[in-house]
């Protein structure tokens, strides 16, 4: 068995094309999910009990589904109900965004209950309001203590936007297979999607044990 | 200037303040003790509405604490506090940690609050400190930073919520003699501690607590030569035996 570098140089502008697509997926998907994460979070910490329940309801609901049956019911039930397909793109786009909200907000509530009540004491002592304590001193020493965990939730995403493929979104995984089946080259493809998912996850653990350390308090 | 009357706080079912009644005059330095559990920092906490209270009333130059109607951030810039953990703010240095309020909350210039800040530093002997992070300062150079931090604020009273308890022995002399010099300065002092050496120096009077409940509210000679209540006479003996 011959391994053929050239015929994967080749295809690397077809390649990339669907890396683009994974990219869009995976940035969309953590700056949404962040953003729904943090809705979620502060829900869960209002206090207010329909609230509390709600998000607490919504995050237990998605952590214990599987991301493929979520993409499922998106891709096909969601149109159902809308009336009209919204593609696989967006059906992948919501469904991450929808699992991943869960995740990214028991992070971000995990990071905002570890700091100690007395630090919000001391910043309501000193006159600052609730709202003023959260910004200048809960979220900024929250953020530092959750960013390795939050990466790392950003890499799992990075890899789980390879299951688009079910939904016949083209992304790098999907196109390295449609040009590895058409060529029968399927042992090149295959490893030199693994070897990128590898080098690109590889760097950024490295990146967050970097942070790690940096930022330890 | 702060009275408290008749104040009562429960936990769910436990009581943990009785019927706490006590007062405050401008310039008067006041120890609270007492054992542990007794309510004390719960009390203190009432004062600037860190815990919230369900029967009684409180107020600071006038303002009621437990009034719906009261601004509580705005009544709490004017009392300073200091806690037993010091809660410096980690992300900050100790001049950030100083300016933070004075910029955010009372909407001073920079520079200025910088200025001021140092000048706070060098009064509690840590102006050489003033870049440092608080993980780099021992715990007494952390309380004084914190006594600093509130000092910024120009504070009509100050609350000292076990200031000492968390220092080692070393430690303990340099927060004293920075809240001892806060005291002969006239500031309005109301201090949880155990450290009775500071309470016969400096405190007007002293309030003994147990079980909740204001036992003992004496001027500081009255209570350490002849305390009424046994409760009180075993706690000094216990504390002063060594």
């Amino acid at each position: 068995m011959r391994i053929d570098i050239p015929f994967i140089v080749d295809h690397l502008p077809l390649l990339w094309q669907g890396m683009k697509v994974t990219l869009l997926l995976t940035l969309l998907g953590i700056v949404l999910g962040i953003a729904l994460g943090a809705l979620l979070a502060i829900a869960r910490l209002s206090g207010i009990r329909p609230l509390t329940v709600a998000a607490a309801a919504y995050v237990d609901l998605f952590r214990l589904l599987p991301l493929l049956l979520i993409i499922f019911w998106v891709y096909f039930l969601l149109p159902l109900w809308l009336g009209r397909p919204i593609g696989g793109f967006y059906s992948a786009l919501v469904s991450f965004v929808l699992y991943e909200a869960a995740y990214f907000s028991e992070i971000i509530r995990s990071g905002i209950l570890g700091i100690r009540r007395g630090q919000i004491n001391a910043g309501l002592a000193s006159g600052l309001s609730y709202a003023g304590t959260m910004r200048h001193i809960v979220l900024p020493q929250a953020l530092r203590n959750m960013l390795p965990v939050l990466l790392v939730q950003c890499i799992n995403l990075f890899k789980s936007t390879s299951l688009v493929y079910v939904v016949g979104v083209n992304d790098f995984l999907m196109a390295a297979d449609v040009i590895g089946t058409k060529d029968n080259r399927l042992i090149e493809m295959y490893g030199f999607v693994a070897l990128v998912y590898f080098t690109a996850c590889f760097l950024a653990s490295l990146a967050v044990n970097r942070l790690q350390r940096r930022y330890a308090l | 200037m702060i009275a408290i009357d008749k104040v009562s706080k429960w936990y769910g079912r436990t009581q943990v303040l009785a019927d706490c009644t006590t007062a405050v005059a401008r310039g008067e330095v006041v120890v609270v003790c007492g054992p542990s559990g007794s309510g004390k920092s719960t009390l203190i906490k009432c004062v600037n509405g860190l815990e919230p209270f369900q029967q009684g009333s409180i107020t600071v130059d006038g303002v009621s604490v437990g009034d719906k109607a009261t601004k509580l951030a705005k009544l709490r810039a004017r009392i300073g506090m200091v806690f037993q953990s010091f809660e410096l703010y980690p992300h900050m240095t100790a001049t950030e940690n100083i300016t933070l309020a004075p910029i955010k909350v009372l909407g001073r210039d920079r520079v200025e609050a910088v200025a001021r800040a140092h000048a706070l530093l060098e009064r509690v002997g840590m102006r050489e400190f003033a870049d440092r992070y608080p993980a780099n300062l021992s715990g007494g150079q952390q309380q004084r930073v914190a006594i600093a931090r509130a000092l910024a604020m120009e504070p009509i009273a100050m609350l000292f919520d076990e200031p000492t308890s968390a220092l080692d022995p070393e430690t303990i002399t340099e927060v004293l003699d920075a809240m001892m010099a806060l005291a002969q300065d006239g500031m309005t002092m109301i201090v949880v501690t155990h450290e009775m050496g500071f309470a016969s120096k400096v405190a007007h009077r002293v309030v003994f607590m147990d079980g909740g409940r204001i036992v003992e509210d004496a001027p500081k000679a009255e209570f350490f030569d002849r305390p009424h209540s046994p409760r009180a006479q075993a706690f000094l003996s216990k504390i002063l035996r060594h």
